[in-house]
């Protein structure tokens, strides 16, 4: 019996939502008097689990997984799960996760969870909290099966150094066949993605035109965030459509998440609500935004955000 | 081709979010339902293929006879025929196998559902249909062409998107992307005419266990008032996000 958690690496370097999900499989393998198994795929260096809980990893390496494919790595993972006898598996909210996961409880026959906030409440029944409703509400949710599999909502369990050192061990599993083959990628590979990211800077169309885009980028440069922007702006075309945010966008979860002339339609507010601490940007007082925001400046992007980013240019330096 | 496009019938997204029965029911009063946003990209996809390309779509929903509006919606939007099967919507996995036994009884080539339900937000149904059914699967599909048996599909990905070749028999998680927000219809009158004499068959479920329960739902915590920061004083700005905050 052990706690399998997939830990997604990109390039070989693992993602920072893997950590969390180990850190996550850590405190349920806890409850469970148990250990943690980390199943990795062409990783290269997974010294860096351990420091999260993992006691062992098995280490996947084939060219034939170079590439990702959701029906092959859930078959992976389905494997890795049935060797090491696995009670749970737990899994990111990545948009590669999300893929492969439902596939994974086909082939495990697991109850799955997804979109899970915190440890598991109680493990007999095992139990754990959700969002749901697009984030206007949670939902404490029971798995009922043998084999159990968590979806760890990005950013809602964080990070937590455990110290440890994990054993790594080559694991050969089959290599299921799929019919569906890449055929190409357009992926800007020098940017922090909306997924992984602790903040968010997300423009609005209170910036007017795609032409103005310069300082929320140069905002997130010294942050370290990922851009985004509302519906109308993809809607327009000022931005590419994956950096559309909102209830029919991606969901964002980061730690912070930075609204510039985004006034707060509903299913905005939707999308981002699971974000921690929300500031907003904005001439109009009255805008929606305000309501759901922790802090807010009004005025006007134009003067307010050149002046935050030398602001805030000094403070990393300072730091 | 067959096209079945599963809908989910979802509050509207203004809707207030309340729980009844010691907050273990949602609760419906007042409340207005609508197609799942996701599911309703996919039904103007759906359409698309339907008058360019001759399929035969049909809708299906697994819940209800309260959901029957939303079905009667779809067909007057344009699908052939609906399919209600008559049982309680209780998780994600148990609504899949009752999907995945329609998909199998019908031979539907083309699966099409939302990535996921604005409401209890599971995002699993799609997967676990293509799992049951053994049928390809492309999830968060934002663009899709059927080629006889063949069909390339585009699936947003952490930052990016990439571009697939599969074929049939196929399920799609789809989302915004698959068709423009401006191509959404709004069923007229002769539509809700027509949608009065298509068939909605009342199909009876499978068996299913329940592999995932609800025990309760919560409310967030009411939130605190914004506070606000003078422009000229971002430097206060940047103390509460270290400080307080501790975000930076």
């Amino acid at each position: 019996m052990s706690v399998l958690v997939y830990t997604e690496s990109d390039q070989g370097t693992f993602k920072k939502g893997a950590l969390e999900v180990a850190s996550y499989a850590k405190a349920v393998a806890d409850q469970l008097d148990t250990t943690v198994t980390a199943v990795s795929i062409n990783a290269g260096d997974t010294s860096a689990l351990g420091t999260y809980g993992v006691d062992k990893v098995l280490n996947v390496s084939n060219d034939a997984l170079k590439a990702f494919n959701a029906k092959i790595y859930a078959d992976v993972i389905r494997q890795a799960a049935e060797k090491e006898n696995a009670q749970v598996v737990v899994v990111s909210s990545s948009a590669d996760s999300k893929y492969l996961a439902p596939l994974l409880a086909v082939g495990l026959n697991a109850g799955y969870a997804t979109n899970v906030i915190e440890a598991p409440s109680s493990t007999s029944p095992f139990t754990v909290k959700r969002n749901a409703f697009t984030n206007k509400a949670f939902e404490v949710s029971q798995i009922n099966t043998d084999v159990k599999i968590v979806g760890v909502s990005s950013n809602a369990f964080g990070l937590v150094e455990t110290g440890g050192n994990a054993s790594a061990e080559d694991f050969s599993p089959a290599i299921a066949e799929s019919s569906v083959t890449v055929e190409s990628v357009d992926k800007a590979t020098d940017k922090v993605t909306i997924a992984d990211a602790d903040i968010v800077v997300s423009g609005g169309r209170g910036l007017k035109g795609p032409e103005n885009w310069g300082m929320v980028e140069e905002l997130a440069d010294v942050l370290g965030a990922a851009t985004a922007c509302s519906k109308p702006v993809s809607d327009l075309g000022w931005r590419p459509h994956s950096e559309h945010v909102g209830q029919t966008g991606k969901p964002v979860a980061s730690n912070l998440y930075i609204a510039i002339g985004i006034s707060g339609a509903i299913q905005h507010l939707a999308g981002v609500n699971a974000s921690k601490v929300k500031v907003v940007i904005n001439t109009d007082a009255e805008a929606p935004f305000f309501k759901a925001a922790d802090y807010g400046v009004v005025g006007d992007a134009f003067t307010v955000v050149p002046k935050l980013i030398e602001k805030l240019k000094a403070f990393k330096a300072q730091q | 081709m067959k096209i079945l496009v599963c809908i989910s019938h979802v509050p509207d997204t203004t809707s207030k979010i309340n729980f009844t029965e010691d907050d273990t029911k949602f609760d419906t009063n007042g409340v207005q339902f609508v197609i799942n946003p996701n599911d309703e990209f996919g039904l103007t996809r759906a359409m698309w293929f339907k008058e360019k390309q001759g399929a035969h779509l049909t809708v299906v929903n697994v819940g209800g006879p309260e959901t029957e509006p939303t079905l009667r919606k779809a067909l007057a939007i344009g699908a052939d025929a609906a399919i209600r099967v008559n049982t309680v919507a209780t998780d994600g996995f148990s609504v899949a196998k009752q999907l995945a036994k329609v998909v199998t009884d019908g031979g539907y080539d083309l699966v099409i559902a939302g990535r996921e339900s604005i409401d209890y937000n599971g995002g699993m149904v799609p997967g676990m249909i293509a799992g049951l059914t053994d049928a390809n699967f492309v999830n968060n599909c934002i663009g899709l062409e059927v080629d006889g048996t063949t069909a390339t599909a585009i699936r947003e990905i952490d930052g990016g998107k990439e571009t697939v070749s599969t074929s049939l028999p196929l399920v799609i998680g789809g989302q915004k992307g698959l068709v423009d927000e401006s191509d959404l219809r709004i069923p007229n009158m002769r539509g809700i005419m027509m949608a009065r004499q298509k068939p909605l068959t009342v199909a009876d479920p499978a068996e299913a266990n329940q592999e995932t329960s609800s025990v309760k739902f919560e409310k967030p915590a009411p939130k605190g008032a914004v506070k606000l920061v003078s422009e000229d004083n971002l430097d206060e700005l940047i103390n509460l996000l270290h400080n307080e905050a501790k975000v930076i």
